[in-house]
Protein backbone atom coordinates (compact mmCIF):
# COMPACT_ATOMS: atom_id res chain seq x y z
CA UNK A 1 0.00 0.00 0.00
CA UNK A 2 1.85 3.05 -1.22
CA UNK A 3 -1.22 5.10 -0.44
CA UNK A 4 -0.54 5.40 3.31
CA UNK A 5 3.06 6.66 2.97
CA UNK A 6 2.09 9.10 0.25
CA UNK A 7 -0.87 10.39 2.23
CA UNK A 8 1.25 10.86 5.36
CA UNK A 9 3.84 12.80 3.35
CA UNK A 10 1.06 14.98 1.94
CA UNK A 11 -0.39 15.72 5.35
CA UNK A 12 2.33 17.96 6.85
CA UNK A 13 2.27 20.75 4.21
CA UNK A 14 -1.49 20.25 3.97
CA UNK A 15 -1.83 21.12 7.68
CA UNK A 16 0.03 24.41 7.15
CA UNK A 17 -2.04 25.29 4.08
CA UNK A 18 -5.21 24.44 5.99
CA UNK A 19 -4.19 26.65 8.90
CA UNK A 20 -3.89 29.61 6.54
CA UNK A 21 -7.27 28.73 5.00
CA UNK A 22 -9.04 28.89 8.36
CA UNK A 23 -7.08 31.88 9.68
CA UNK A 24 -9.30 34.68 8.22
CA UNK A 25 -12.51 33.43 9.82
CA UNK A 26 -10.79 32.78 13.17
CA UNK A 27 -9.23 36.27 13.14
CA UNK A 28 -12.58 37.85 12.28
CA UNK A 29 -14.43 36.13 15.10
CA UNK A 30 -11.75 36.81 17.73
CA UNK A 31 -11.20 40.45 16.74
CA UNK A 32 -14.94 41.12 16.84
CA UNK A 33 -15.24 39.35 20.17
CA UNK A 34 -12.56 41.55 21.73
CA UNK A 35 -12.87 44.90 19.90
CA UNK A 36 -16.59 45.22 19.19
CA UNK A 37 -18.37 43.06 21.74
CA UNK A 38 -15.67 43.53 24.45
CA UNK A 39 -16.60 40.25 26.07
CA UNK A 40 -14.35 37.39 27.07
CA UNK A 41 -14.84 34.15 25.17
CA UNK A 42 -16.88 31.50 26.95
CA UNK A 43 -15.23 28.07 27.23
CA UNK A 44 -11.96 29.15 25.54
CA UNK A 45 -10.34 25.72 26.07
CA UNK A 46 -13.14 23.78 24.43
CA UNK A 47 -13.18 26.21 21.51
CA UNK A 48 -9.44 25.87 21.00
CA UNK A 49 -9.80 22.08 20.82
CA UNK A 50 -12.66 22.59 18.37
CA UNK A 51 -10.40 24.69 16.15
CA UNK A 52 -7.83 21.90 16.26
CA UNK A 53 -10.50 19.54 14.95
CA UNK A 54 -11.41 22.01 12.18
CA UNK A 55 -7.82 22.24 10.93
CA UNK A 56 -7.04 18.52 11.25
CA UNK A 57 -10.36 17.54 9.66
CA UNK A 58 -9.90 19.89 6.71
CA UNK A 59 -6.36 18.57 6.11
CA UNK A 60 -7.57 14.95 6.25
CA UNK A 61 -10.43 15.77 3.90
CA UNK A 62 -7.93 17.33 1.48
CA UNK A 63 -5.81 14.18 1.52
CA UNK A 64 -8.88 12.01 0.90
CA UNK A 65 -9.94 14.34 -1.89
CA UNK A 66 -6.71 13.70 -3.80
CA UNK A 67 -6.65 9.95 -3.22
CA UNK A 68 -10.38 9.11 -3.45
CA UNK A 69 -12.93 11.65 -4.66
CA UNK A 70 -11.02 13.03 -7.66
CA UNK A 71 -9.76 9.58 -8.79
CA UNK A 72 -13.31 8.23 -8.45
CA UNK A 73 -14.69 10.91 -10.79
CA UNK A 74 -11.80 10.45 -13.24
CA UNK A 75 -12.04 6.69 -13.24
CA UNK A 76 -15.79 6.71 -13.87
CA UNK A 77 -15.35 9.18 -16.74
CA UNK A 78 -12.57 7.05 -18.24
CA UNK A 79 -14.65 3.86 -18.09
CA UNK A 80 -17.80 5.55 -19.41
CA UNK A 81 -15.93 6.91 -22.44
CA UNK A 82 -13.66 3.91 -23.13
CA UNK A 83 -13.90 3.10 -26.88
CA UNK A 84 -14.46 -0.62 -26.09
CA UNK A 85 -17.40 0.20 -23.84
CA UNK A 86 -18.94 2.55 -26.42
CA UNK A 87 -18.20 0.30 -29.39
CA UNK A 88 -16.25 3.02 -31.18
CA UNK A 89 -12.81 2.99 -32.81
CA UNK A 90 -9.90 4.58 -30.89
CA UNK A 91 -10.12 8.39 -31.19
CA UNK A 92 -13.48 8.26 -32.96
CA UNK A 93 -16.13 10.75 -31.89
CA UNK A 94 -19.54 9.11 -31.67
CA UNK A 95 -22.88 10.93 -31.97
CA UNK A 96 -24.17 12.33 -28.65
CA UNK A 97 -26.58 9.38 -28.45
CA UNK A 98 -23.63 6.97 -28.20
CA UNK A 99 -22.84 8.36 -24.75
CA UNK A 100 -26.18 7.39 -23.18
CA UNK A 101 -24.57 5.73 -20.12
CA UNK A 102 -22.74 8.98 -19.34
CA UNK A 103 -26.08 10.77 -18.95
CA UNK A 104 -27.57 7.91 -16.94
CA UNK A 105 -24.58 7.93 -14.58
CA UNK A 106 -24.70 11.71 -14.22
CA UNK A 107 -28.42 11.65 -13.42
CA UNK A 108 -27.99 8.81 -10.92
CA UNK A 109 -25.15 10.60 -9.09
CA UNK A 110 -27.12 13.86 -9.04
CA UNK A 111 -30.29 12.24 -7.71
CA UNK A 112 -28.71 9.91 -5.15
CA UNK A 113 -26.40 12.46 -3.55
CA UNK A 114 -29.10 15.14 -3.34
CA UNK A 115 -32.10 13.25 -2.01
CA UNK A 116 -30.22 12.30 1.20
CA UNK A 117 -28.49 15.67 1.66
CA UNK A 118 -28.98 16.84 5.30
CA UNK A 119 -29.08 20.56 4.43
CA UNK A 120 -31.89 19.87 1.96
CA UNK A 121 -33.90 17.90 4.53
CA UNK A 122 -33.76 20.90 6.90
CA UNK A 123 -34.78 23.34 4.17
CA UNK A 124 -37.68 21.18 2.99
CA UNK A 125 -39.13 20.82 6.49
CA UNK A 126 -38.91 24.58 6.94
CA UNK A 127 -40.60 25.09 3.57
CA UNK A 128 -43.49 22.83 4.58
CA UNK A 129 -44.09 25.02 7.63
CA UNK A 130 -43.85 28.30 5.70
CA UNK A 131 -46.17 27.30 2.88
CA UNK A 132 -49.13 26.54 5.21
CA UNK A 133 -49.58 23.03 3.90
CA UNK A 134 -49.48 23.47 0.13
CA UNK A 135 -45.87 22.24 -0.02
CA UNK A 136 -44.92 18.87 1.45
CA UNK A 137 -41.39 18.18 2.62
CA UNK A 138 -40.80 14.86 0.86
CA UNK A 139 -42.13 15.78 -2.62
CA UNK A 140 -40.08 18.97 -2.34
CA UNK A 141 -36.94 16.92 -1.72
CA UNK A 142 -37.86 14.74 -4.71
CA UNK A 143 -38.33 17.85 -6.84
CA UNK A 144 -34.90 19.19 -5.87
CA UNK A 145 -33.21 15.81 -6.45
CA UNK A 146 -34.90 15.39 -9.85
CA UNK A 147 -33.82 18.94 -10.72
CA UNK A 148 -30.20 18.10 -9.89
CA UNK A 149 -30.42 14.81 -11.81
CA UNK A 150 -31.77 16.47 -14.97
CA UNK A 151 -29.28 19.34 -14.54
CA UNK A 152 -26.16 17.18 -14.24
CA UNK A 153 -27.31 14.87 -17.06
CA UNK A 154 -27.95 17.85 -19.35
CA UNK A 155 -24.58 19.25 -18.29
CA UNK A 156 -22.80 16.09 -19.43
CA UNK A 157 -24.79 16.21 -22.69
CA UNK A 158 -23.47 19.74 -23.17
CA UNK A 159 -19.89 18.53 -22.66
CA UNK A 160 -20.39 15.67 -25.14
CA UNK A 161 -22.04 17.88 -27.75
CA UNK A 162 -19.67 20.81 -27.16
CA UNK A 163 -22.38 23.50 -27.17
CA UNK A 164 -21.71 26.78 -25.30
CA UNK A 165 -22.50 26.73 -21.59
CA UNK A 166 -24.10 30.16 -21.40
CA UNK A 167 -26.93 29.22 -23.81
CA UNK A 168 -28.16 26.60 -21.38
CA UNK A 169 -27.65 28.71 -18.26
CA UNK A 170 -29.28 31.79 -19.76
CA UNK A 171 -32.24 29.84 -21.12
CA UNK A 172 -32.58 28.33 -17.64
CA UNK A 173 -32.58 31.71 -15.91
CA UNK A 174 -35.09 33.14 -18.39
CA UNK A 175 -37.34 30.23 -17.42
CA UNK A 176 -36.71 30.97 -13.72
CA UNK A 177 -37.56 34.63 -14.30
CA UNK A 178 -40.83 33.68 -16.00
CA UNK A 179 -41.68 31.19 -13.25
CA UNK A 180 -40.92 33.81 -10.58
CA UNK A 181 -43.67 36.06 -11.95
CA UNK A 182 -46.31 33.38 -11.31
CA UNK A 183 -44.83 31.94 -8.10
CA UNK A 184 -46.18 32.39 -4.57
CA UNK A 185 -44.06 35.04 -2.87
CA UNK A 186 -42.98 32.84 0.07
CA UNK A 187 -41.66 30.18 -2.29
CA UNK A 188 -39.29 32.46 -4.22
CA UNK A 189 -36.42 32.70 -1.69
CA UNK A 190 -36.81 29.00 -0.77
CA UNK A 191 -36.54 27.96 -4.42
CA UNK A 192 -33.54 30.22 -5.03
CA UNK A 193 -31.74 28.88 -1.96
CA UNK A 194 -32.45 25.25 -2.83
CA UNK A 195 -30.14 25.73 -5.80
CA UNK A 196 -27.31 26.63 -3.46
CA UNK A 197 -27.70 23.95 -0.80
CA UNK A 198 -27.68 20.96 -3.15
CA UNK A 199 -24.01 21.01 -4.04
CA UNK A 200 -22.38 19.38 -1.02
CA UNK A 201 -18.72 19.04 -0.14
CA UNK A 202 -18.59 15.38 -1.14
CA UNK A 203 -20.51 15.75 -4.41
CA UNK A 204 -18.67 18.77 -5.82
CA UNK A 205 -15.22 17.14 -6.25
CA UNK A 206 -16.63 13.95 -7.84
CA UNK A 207 -18.90 15.86 -10.23
CA UNK A 208 -16.22 18.34 -11.29
CA UNK A 209 -13.65 15.58 -11.84
CA UNK A 210 -16.27 13.76 -13.93
CA UNK A 211 -16.83 16.85 -16.12
CA UNK A 212 -13.15 17.65 -16.60
CA UNK A 213 -12.24 14.03 -17.43
CA UNK A 214 -15.18 13.69 -19.82
CA UNK A 215 -14.01 16.77 -21.70
CA UNK A 216 -10.47 15.38 -21.75
CA UNK A 217 -11.59 11.94 -23.00
CA UNK A 218 -13.97 13.03 -25.75
CA UNK A 219 -12.17 13.93 -29.00
CA UNK A 220 -12.41 17.62 -29.88
CA UNK A 221 -13.31 18.90 -26.37
CA UNK A 222 -11.05 21.00 -24.16
CA UNK A 223 -11.10 20.43 -20.38
CA UNK A 224 -10.68 24.15 -19.72
CA UNK A 225 -13.47 25.39 -22.00
CA UNK A 226 -15.90 22.44 -21.86
CA UNK A 227 -15.02 20.62 -18.63
CA UNK A 228 -16.47 23.07 -16.11
CA UNK A 229 -20.13 23.92 -15.72
CA UNK A 230 -21.68 20.80 -14.18
CA UNK A 231 -21.94 22.49 -10.75
CA UNK A 232 -23.70 25.43 -12.40
CA UNK A 233 -26.27 23.05 -13.91
CA UNK A 234 -26.72 21.34 -10.54
CA UNK A 235 -27.44 24.73 -8.92
CA UNK A 236 -29.80 26.04 -11.60
CA UNK A 237 -32.16 23.16 -12.31
CA UNK A 238 -33.46 22.66 -8.75
CA UNK A 239 -34.74 26.27 -8.82
CA UNK A 240 -36.79 25.42 -11.91
CA UNK A 241 -38.11 22.14 -10.50
CA UNK A 242 -38.98 23.64 -7.09
CA UNK A 243 -40.86 26.57 -8.64
CA UNK A 244 -42.65 24.13 -10.94
CA UNK A 245 -43.56 21.89 -8.00
CA UNK A 246 -44.80 24.83 -5.90
CA UNK A 247 -46.91 26.10 -8.78
CA UNK A 248 -48.38 22.63 -9.43
CA UNK A 249 -49.12 22.08 -5.73
CA UNK A 250 -50.87 25.45 -5.41
CA UNK A 251 -52.87 24.80 -8.58
CA UNK A 252 -53.92 21.33 -7.39
CA UNK A 253 -55.08 22.77 -4.08
CA UNK A 254 -57.17 25.41 -5.85
CA UNK A 255 -58.60 22.83 -8.21
CA UNK A 256 -59.62 20.54 -5.33
CA UNK A 257 -61.26 23.40 -3.45
CA UNK A 258 -63.10 24.44 -6.58
CA UNK A 259 -64.48 20.93 -7.26
CA UNK A 260 -65.49 20.58 -3.60
CA UNK A 261 -67.38 23.85 -3.76
CA UNK A 262 -69.16 22.76 -6.93
CA UNK A 263 -70.20 19.49 -5.34
CA UNK A 264 -71.63 21.34 -2.38
CA UNK A 265 -73.63 23.84 -4.47
CA UNK A 266 -75.07 21.30 -6.91
CA UNK B 1 -21.12 -0.78 1.18
CA UNK B 2 -19.86 0.21 4.59
CA UNK B 3 -16.55 1.68 5.43
CA UNK B 4 -14.83 -0.37 8.11
CA UNK B 5 -13.55 1.77 10.95
CA UNK B 6 -10.51 0.19 12.54
CA UNK B 7 -9.63 1.08 16.15
CA UNK B 8 -6.51 2.90 14.90
CA UNK B 9 -8.72 5.45 13.15
CA UNK B 10 -10.72 6.40 16.21
CA UNK B 11 -9.84 9.89 17.44
CA UNK B 12 -8.64 8.51 20.76
CA UNK B 13 -5.99 11.04 21.93
CA UNK B 14 -8.19 14.15 21.83
CA UNK B 15 -11.47 12.65 22.97
CA UNK B 16 -9.94 10.84 25.92
CA UNK B 17 -9.63 14.18 27.69
CA UNK B 18 -13.12 15.29 26.68
CA UNK B 19 -16.25 13.73 28.14
CA UNK B 20 -17.86 10.52 26.88
CA UNK B 21 -20.74 12.53 25.53
CA UNK B 22 -18.42 14.36 23.16
CA UNK B 23 -17.09 11.03 21.92
CA UNK B 24 -20.59 9.72 21.29
CA UNK B 25 -21.48 12.89 19.43
CA UNK B 26 -18.35 12.55 17.35
CA UNK B 27 -19.19 8.95 16.48
CA UNK B 28 -22.64 10.09 15.40
CA UNK B 29 -21.03 12.69 13.14
CA UNK B 30 -18.72 10.00 11.79
CA UNK B 31 -21.74 7.85 10.94
CA UNK B 32 -23.42 10.92 9.45
CA UNK B 33 -20.45 11.65 7.18
CA UNK B 34 -20.46 7.99 6.15
CA UNK B 35 -24.15 8.26 5.33
CA UNK B 36 -23.48 11.33 3.16
CA UNK B 37 -21.05 9.26 1.17
CA UNK B 38 -23.23 6.14 0.93
CA UNK B 39 -25.42 7.19 -2.07
CA UNK B 40 -22.32 8.12 -4.04
CA UNK B 41 -20.67 4.79 -3.26
CA UNK B 42 -23.89 2.96 -4.11
CA UNK B 43 -24.15 4.51 -7.58
CA UNK B 44 -20.45 3.94 -8.33
CA UNK B 45 -20.67 0.32 -7.11
CA UNK B 46 -23.75 -0.31 -9.27
CA UNK B 47 -22.03 0.98 -12.40
CA UNK B 48 -18.83 -0.87 -11.59
CA UNK B 49 -20.37 -4.30 -11.06
CA UNK B 50 -23.53 -4.22 -13.20
CA UNK B 51 -22.62 -2.00 -16.16
CA UNK B 52 -18.81 -2.20 -16.53
CA UNK B 53 -18.47 -5.64 -14.89
CA UNK B 54 -14.89 -5.09 -13.83
CA UNK B 55 -13.19 -4.24 -10.51
CA UNK B 56 -12.64 -0.55 -9.72
CA UNK B 57 -9.10 0.55 -10.62
CA UNK B 58 -6.94 1.57 -7.60
CA UNK B 59 -9.58 0.16 -5.28
CA UNK B 60 -7.31 0.10 -2.19
CA UNK B 61 -6.10 3.67 -2.34
CA UNK B 62 -9.62 4.94 -3.11
CA UNK B 63 -11.01 3.05 -0.12
CA UNK B 64 -8.32 4.52 2.13
CA UNK B 65 -9.03 7.97 0.73
CA UNK B 66 -12.74 7.55 1.41
CA UNK B 67 -11.93 6.73 5.05
CA UNK B 68 -9.90 9.97 5.14
CA UNK B 69 -12.82 11.89 3.64
CA UNK B 70 -15.33 10.53 6.16
CA UNK B 71 -12.99 10.99 9.12
CA UNK B 72 -11.91 14.44 7.92
CA UNK B 73 -15.47 15.67 7.37
CA UNK B 74 -16.59 14.31 10.75
CA UNK B 75 -13.71 16.05 12.56
CA UNK B 76 -14.24 19.24 10.56
CA UNK B 77 -17.96 19.42 11.36
CA UNK B 78 -17.42 18.44 15.00
CA UNK B 79 -14.82 21.22 15.29
CA UNK B 80 -17.10 23.75 13.61
CA UNK B 81 -19.98 22.89 15.93
CA UNK B 82 -17.89 23.27 19.06
CA UNK B 83 -15.92 26.39 18.05
CA UNK B 84 -16.79 28.58 15.08
CA UNK B 85 -20.56 28.03 14.90
CA UNK B 86 -21.36 28.99 18.54
CA UNK B 87 -19.03 32.02 18.40
CA UNK B 88 -20.46 33.08 15.05
CA UNK B 89 -24.09 32.68 16.16
CA UNK B 90 -23.54 34.54 19.45
CA UNK B 91 -21.85 37.30 17.54
CA UNK B 92 -24.53 37.53 14.86
CA UNK B 93 -27.17 37.84 17.59
CA UNK B 94 -25.16 40.38 19.61
CA UNK B 95 -24.38 42.53 16.57
CA UNK B 96 -27.92 42.51 15.21
CA UNK B 97 -29.27 43.40 18.66
CA UNK B 98 -26.83 46.31 18.99
CA UNK B 99 -27.91 47.48 15.50
CA UNK B 100 -24.71 49.33 14.69
CA UNK B 101 -25.02 49.15 10.93
CA UNK B 102 -21.41 49.94 9.90
CA UNK B 103 -19.97 47.25 12.19
CA UNK B 104 -22.65 44.86 10.99
CA UNK B 105 -21.62 45.41 7.37
CA UNK B 106 -17.93 44.97 8.20
CA UNK B 107 -18.81 41.75 10.01
CA UNK B 108 -20.97 40.58 7.09
CA UNK B 109 -18.13 41.09 4.63
CA UNK B 110 -15.59 39.37 6.87
CA UNK B 111 -17.94 36.46 7.48
CA UNK B 112 -18.52 35.89 3.76
CA UNK B 113 -14.81 36.23 2.96
CA UNK B 114 -13.54 34.10 5.84
CA UNK B 115 -15.98 31.22 5.43
CA UNK B 116 -15.42 31.07 1.67
CA UNK B 117 -11.63 30.89 1.93
CA UNK B 118 -12.03 27.92 4.30
CA UNK B 119 -14.70 26.17 2.21
CA UNK B 120 -13.41 22.65 1.32
CA UNK B 121 -15.37 22.31 -1.93
CA UNK B 122 -13.93 25.58 -3.24
CA UNK B 123 -10.38 24.52 -2.30
CA UNK B 124 -10.98 21.34 -4.33
CA UNK B 125 -12.38 23.02 -7.43
CA UNK B 126 -9.87 25.90 -7.46
CA UNK B 127 -6.99 23.42 -7.22
CA UNK B 128 -8.39 21.39 -10.09
CA UNK B 129 -8.96 24.54 -12.15
CA UNK B 130 -5.33 25.56 -11.57
CA UNK B 131 -4.06 22.22 -12.86
CA UNK B 132 -6.29 22.37 -15.94
CA UNK B 133 -5.24 25.97 -16.65
CA UNK B 134 -1.58 24.90 -16.49
CA UNK B 135 -2.20 21.93 -18.80
CA UNK B 136 -3.89 24.24 -21.28
CA UNK B 137 -0.88 26.57 -21.21
CA UNK B 138 -2.80 29.50 -19.71
CA UNK B 139 -0.38 29.73 -16.77
CA UNK B 140 3.07 28.25 -16.11
CA UNK B 141 3.00 24.55 -15.28
CA UNK B 142 4.97 24.85 -12.01
CA UNK B 143 3.39 23.92 -8.65
CA UNK B 144 4.07 27.44 -7.36
CA UNK B 145 2.34 29.11 -10.31
CA UNK B 146 -0.63 26.75 -10.05
CA UNK B 147 -0.97 27.37 -6.32
CA UNK B 148 -0.68 31.12 -6.82
CA UNK B 149 -3.36 31.05 -9.52
CA UNK B 150 -5.82 28.92 -7.56
CA UNK B 151 -5.29 30.94 -4.36
CA UNK B 152 -5.97 34.12 -6.33
CA UNK B 153 -9.13 32.57 -7.75
CA UNK B 154 -10.30 31.67 -4.25
CA UNK B 155 -9.62 35.19 -3.01
CA UNK B 156 -11.68 36.66 -5.86
CA UNK B 157 -14.53 34.31 -4.99
CA UNK B 158 -14.18 35.12 -1.28
CA UNK B 159 -14.37 38.88 -1.94
CA UNK B 160 -17.46 38.28 -4.05
CA UNK B 161 -19.20 36.24 -1.34
CA UNK B 162 -18.27 38.92 1.24
CA UNK B 163 -19.87 41.58 -0.99
CA UNK B 164 -22.95 39.44 -1.51
CA UNK B 165 -23.46 39.03 2.25
CA UNK B 166 -23.16 42.82 2.65
CA UNK B 167 -25.85 43.27 -0.01
CA UNK B 168 -27.93 40.52 1.63
CA UNK B 169 -27.79 42.35 4.97
CA UNK B 170 -28.70 45.65 3.30
CA UNK B 171 -31.57 43.87 1.58
CA UNK B 172 -32.97 42.60 4.87
CA UNK B 173 -32.57 46.01 6.57
CA UNK B 174 -34.19 47.92 3.71
CA UNK B 175 -36.62 45.20 2.66
CA UNK B 176 -35.60 45.08 -1.02
CA UNK B 177 -37.27 42.17 -2.90
CA UNK B 178 -34.83 39.39 -3.72
CA UNK B 179 -35.99 38.51 -7.21
CA UNK B 180 -35.20 41.93 -8.73
CA UNK B 181 -31.61 41.66 -7.50
CA UNK B 182 -31.21 38.05 -8.68
CA UNK B 183 -32.79 38.53 -12.11
CA UNK B 184 -30.91 41.82 -12.61
CA UNK B 185 -27.71 40.05 -11.57
CA UNK B 186 -28.16 37.35 -14.16
CA UNK B 187 -28.69 40.01 -16.85
CA UNK B 188 -25.26 41.37 -15.85
CA UNK B 189 -23.85 37.81 -16.08
CA UNK B 190 -25.31 37.44 -19.59
CA UNK B 191 -23.72 40.67 -20.80
CA UNK B 192 -20.36 39.93 -19.16
CA UNK B 193 -20.23 36.40 -20.62
CA UNK B 194 -20.05 37.91 -24.10
CA UNK B 195 -16.85 39.80 -23.20
CA UNK B 196 -15.07 37.15 -21.11
CA UNK B 197 -12.52 34.69 -22.56
CA UNK B 198 -14.29 31.30 -22.91
CA UNK B 199 -11.78 29.57 -20.60
CA UNK B 200 -13.17 31.53 -17.67
CA UNK B 201 -16.89 31.08 -18.34
CA UNK B 202 -17.20 27.50 -17.06
CA UNK B 203 -15.08 28.15 -13.96
CA UNK B 204 -17.04 31.32 -13.20
CA UNK B 205 -20.42 29.62 -13.47
CA UNK B 206 -19.25 26.74 -11.29
CA UNK B 207 -17.84 29.11 -8.66
CA UNK B 208 -21.41 30.17 -7.92
CA UNK B 209 -22.49 26.70 -6.83
CA UNK B 210 -19.31 25.74 -5.03
CA UNK B 211 -19.12 28.55 -2.51
CA UNK B 212 -22.20 27.69 -0.53
CA UNK B 213 -21.69 24.55 1.50
CA UNK B 214 -20.26 23.32 4.78
CA UNK B 215 -19.08 26.46 6.61
CA UNK B 216 -20.76 29.28 4.73
CA UNK B 217 -24.39 28.15 4.84
CA UNK B 218 -24.84 27.70 8.63
CA UNK B 219 -23.00 30.91 9.60
CA UNK B 220 -24.64 33.05 6.93
CA UNK B 221 -28.05 31.58 7.74
CA UNK B 222 -27.48 32.43 11.43
CA UNK B 223 -26.76 36.03 10.45
CA UNK B 224 -29.82 36.22 8.21
CA UNK B 225 -32.18 34.71 10.76
CA UNK B 226 -30.74 36.86 13.58
CA UNK B 227 -31.20 40.00 11.50
CA UNK B 228 -34.73 39.33 10.31
CA UNK B 229 -35.83 38.36 13.83
CA UNK B 230 -34.39 41.59 15.24
CA UNK B 231 -35.93 44.00 12.71
CA UNK B 232 -39.62 44.73 13.00
CA UNK B 233 -41.68 43.76 9.94
CA UNK B 234 -39.21 41.14 8.74
CA UNK B 235 -39.90 37.45 9.06
CA UNK B 236 -37.03 35.02 9.60
CA UNK B 237 -38.53 32.48 7.22
CA UNK B 238 -39.05 34.68 4.17
CA UNK B 239 -36.25 37.22 4.71
CA UNK B 240 -33.75 34.85 6.29
CA UNK B 241 -33.79 32.84 3.07
CA UNK B 242 -32.34 34.37 -0.05
CA UNK B 243 -28.88 35.13 1.34
CA UNK B 244 -27.51 31.94 -0.24
CA UNK B 245 -28.98 32.90 -3.61
CA UNK B 246 -26.94 36.12 -3.60
CA UNK B 247 -23.84 34.22 -2.47
CA UNK B 248 -24.28 31.99 -5.53
CA UNK B 249 -24.75 34.90 -7.94
CA UNK B 250 -21.90 37.26 -7.02
CA UNK B 251 -19.02 34.80 -7.54
CA UNK B 252 -20.10 34.38 -11.18
CA UNK B 253 -19.95 38.12 -11.78
CA UNK B 254 -16.62 38.58 -9.98
CA UNK B 255 -14.85 35.62 -11.62
CA UNK B 256 -16.11 36.75 -15.07
CA UNK B 257 -14.72 40.19 -14.24
CA UNK B 258 -11.45 38.64 -13.11
CA UNK B 259 -11.28 36.75 -16.42
CA UNK B 260 -11.81 39.98 -18.35
CA UNK B 261 -9.00 41.89 -16.65
CA UNK B 262 -6.41 39.09 -16.30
Amino acid sequence: MTGIGQAAADLAPALLQTLSDVLPIILLLFVFQIVVLRRPLRHPGRKLIGLGYVVAGLALFGAGLESALFPLGRSMAAQLTAPDFLGLAEGEMGPPSAYLWVYVFAAAIGFATTVAEPALITVSIKAEQVSAGTIRAFPLRLAVALGVAVGVALGTYRIVSGTPLHWYIMAGYLLVAAQTIWAQRVMIPIAYDSGGVTTSTVTVPVVSALGISLAAAIPGRSPLVDGFGLIAFASLFPIISVLAYAWTAAWLLRYRRWTRRRERTS
Amino acid sequence: MRIPSSPALQPAPRSASASGRALRRFLRLFAGAGRDLAPLIGVVAFFQFVIFRQPLPDFESILLGLVFVVLGLAMFIHGLETSLFPIGEDMANALTAKASVPWLLVFAFGLGFGTTVAEPALIAVAGEAGKIAAEAGMIEATPAAIEHWSNRLRQVVAVSVGSSIVLGVMRIIRGWPIHFIVIGGYMVVLVMTAFTPPEFVGIAYDAGGVTTSTITVPLVAALGVGLSTGIRGRSPVTDGFGMIALASLFPIIFVLGYGMVS
